[in-house]
């Protein structure tokens, strides 16, 4: 039973931070009606950035995020402002462009191979790092530290997106423009400029993810196809454009992966998992926690 | 020189030409109408002078600037306010939202809080539905939303586009009382209507449109006793 708990608990810890790698897929749909193919790829450019930066600085891993974070924005926005916006010129009557999102995937390839390219296919691992395997114990359970940060890390930043979109003037008019982009340039707002930020957001929060993952996690050139993957999911689990549904869709699969174990072999979790996703799809295609009237 | 004046303006959608070589003018404090039936070209219009869809050739001069090239955004913060047909609401957003996106240019932004509470003043409705999602309101109270943030952008030229459209006579009379007072409280509106007696009533001047160009132009006074106005518009 002990053992259960802690399984629950690590589980739900690990979802968080798969939750967390989902968020900026989810807000940049929201925003633009466009997946993202490239965002495993952010992910994995920013765990490089993570890497390097503590690498070497010697500062400690999670201090990497006053870099990272906004370098990620910065290229986000630049992505998006460069190679995505003409695209979306040239198809602007169309509400969901399916031309962006095979030059997402191009990215996606270019971003891989390029890393590939520069800094080899070996796995890379923090060294004289202080939270590696670093546990908590609570009784006779041990908690992993880093997945402990990684989840007031995801909370945190799903927190403050929800605030910024509904608080904010810029949030507000990023809203808007995800509900109406005609109606939202009628009240003064450049949309290319939203969607700029959109990307430029939701990249910065696979920089946030990328510093959380790597105390613990590997980098390599393809890290980011295993989040891709999960990340797909879990935005429809919890319901495309919906913060918190990105958070708790990633919790249930974090939780399915750890206790699932305990009762069947790893590989049936992984069919629970793609059966889950395709019973919402059938049953509710806006997803848990996704609005029914609109994406 | 006029406050809003259009010269040979020419819009296509794609290489179908809607507007043709259109001129007219709107001075500062009028409530000018434009009348046509369906596919005339009214919304057409509209969305040239809004920037939404450019013009192909021709002018557009407002308070003497260019603004025939200019992106939305721009037109917005000059002072030129379009109310879309059918009023497109951010259907997901609380009325109070709406109308607060509504004073998103600098200009509006700066004095939002004032002017929201004009808008409630104008609209109590809209207080008492401030926290409703738009999507949940009446085709009335949508109206009131919609007119309601356009105000909030501060207008010097406030365009509408059918207002009245699929309200219950009731609430078209409320509409229009509300455009009235808009317009005493001095902003310029550009109004298009189908419904022609009421938007002449209350225009000073009206311009007739129809496959895209002006048939008709004059006061409003005058458009109402014209026959072919009487015959086409007013099924008299
Ligand atoms: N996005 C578009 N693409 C192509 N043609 C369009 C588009 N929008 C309108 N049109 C065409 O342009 C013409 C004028 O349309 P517009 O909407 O301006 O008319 P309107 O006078 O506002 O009519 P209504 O009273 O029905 O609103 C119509 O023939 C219409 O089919
Ligand atoms: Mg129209």
């Amino acid at each position: 039973m002990l053992f259960l708990i802690e399984d629950a608990i690590n589980g739900i810890l690990m979802g968080s931070i798969y939750g967390l790698t989902a968020l900026g897929l989810t807000v940049i749909f929201g925003v633009l009606k466009v997946i993202n193919f490239a965002h495993g790829s952010l992910l994995m450019v920013s765990m490089y950035a993570a890497y390097w930066t503590v690498a070497l600085t010697g500062w400690h891993p999670y201090l990497a995020l006053v870099i990272v974070a906004p370098a990620m924005f910065v290229f986000g926005y630049y992505l998006q402002d460069i190679v995505i916006k003409p695209i979306f010129k040239a198809e602007q009557d169309v509400r969901e462009p399916i031309t962006v999102i095979i030059v997402t995937t191009g990215v996606w390839y270019i971003l891989d191979n390029l890393t590939l390219l520069l800094f080899g296919p070996q796995y890379r691992t923090l060294q004289d790092n202080p939270l590696r395997g670093r546990m908590l114990e609570i009784g006779q359970m041990l908690i992993s530290v880093p997945k402990l940060w990684g989840f007031a890390a995801a909370v945190l930043t799903a927190s403050g997106l929800y605030l910024f979109f509904q608080k904010t003037r810029l949030g507000r008019a990023v809203r808007a423009t995800s509900l109406d982009r005609q109606a939202a340039s009628l009240m003064g707002i450049n949309q290319y400029k939203v969607y700029n930020i959109a990307f430029g957001i939701g990249t910065a929060t696979a920089g946030i993810a990328a510093v959380t993952l790597v105390p613990f996690y590997n980098v390599f050139p393809t890290v980011g196809v295993l989040f891709d993957i999960k990340g797909f999911i879990i935005v429809v689990l919890g319901g495309l454009g919906s913060i918190g549904g990105a958070l708790l869709g990633g919790i249930i699969i974090g939780l399915i992966e750890s206790v699932g174990p305990q009762f069947m072999t790893a590989t049936w979790t992984e069919a629970i998992v793609y059966g889950l996703f395709l019973l919402v799809l059938f049953v509710k295609p806006s997803g848990l926690f996704g609005v029914r009237y609109d994406w | 020189m006029s406050f809003l004046e259009v010269k040979h303006l020419d819009v296509f959608y794609g290489d179908v030409q809607v507007i043709f070589d259109l001129s007219m003018h709107v001075d500062e404090g009028e409530v000018v109408s434009i009348i046509g039936g369906n596919g005339a070209g009214k919304s057409t219009l509209l969305k040239a002078l809004s920037g939404l869809v450019p013009p192909r050739s021709g002018e557009i001069l407002f308070q003497g600037r260019a603004l025939h090239r200019a992106p939305p955004e721009e037109i917005v913060e000059e002072g030129i306010v379009h109310v879309p047909e059918g009023r497109r609401l951010f259907s997901l957003m609380s009325v109070k939202d709406n109308l607060i996106v509504g004073a998103y240019n600098r200009r509006a932004d700066a004095v939002k809080d004032r002017t929201l509470g004009e808008v409630y003043e104008l609209f109590p409705r809209l207080k008492e539905r401030e926290a409703q999602m738009a999507l949940t309101l009446s085709g009335g109270e949508q109206q009131m939303v919609a007119i309601g943030r356009g105000l909030m952008a501060k207008p010097r030229l406030l365009m509408l586009d059918e207002p009245s459209l699929g309200l219950a006579p009731i609430l078209v009379k409320s509409i229009f009382d509300t455009l009235k007072k808009i317009a005493q409280a001095g902003t310029t509106v550009l109004l298009v209507e189908q419904d022609v007696k009421h938007s002449l009533s209350l225009s000073h001047r009206g311009y007739v449109l129809e496959h895209g160009r002006i048939v008709l132009e004059g006061p409003a006074a005058d458009l109402l006793n014209d026959p072919h106005v009487k015959t086409a518009y007013l099924g008299l």
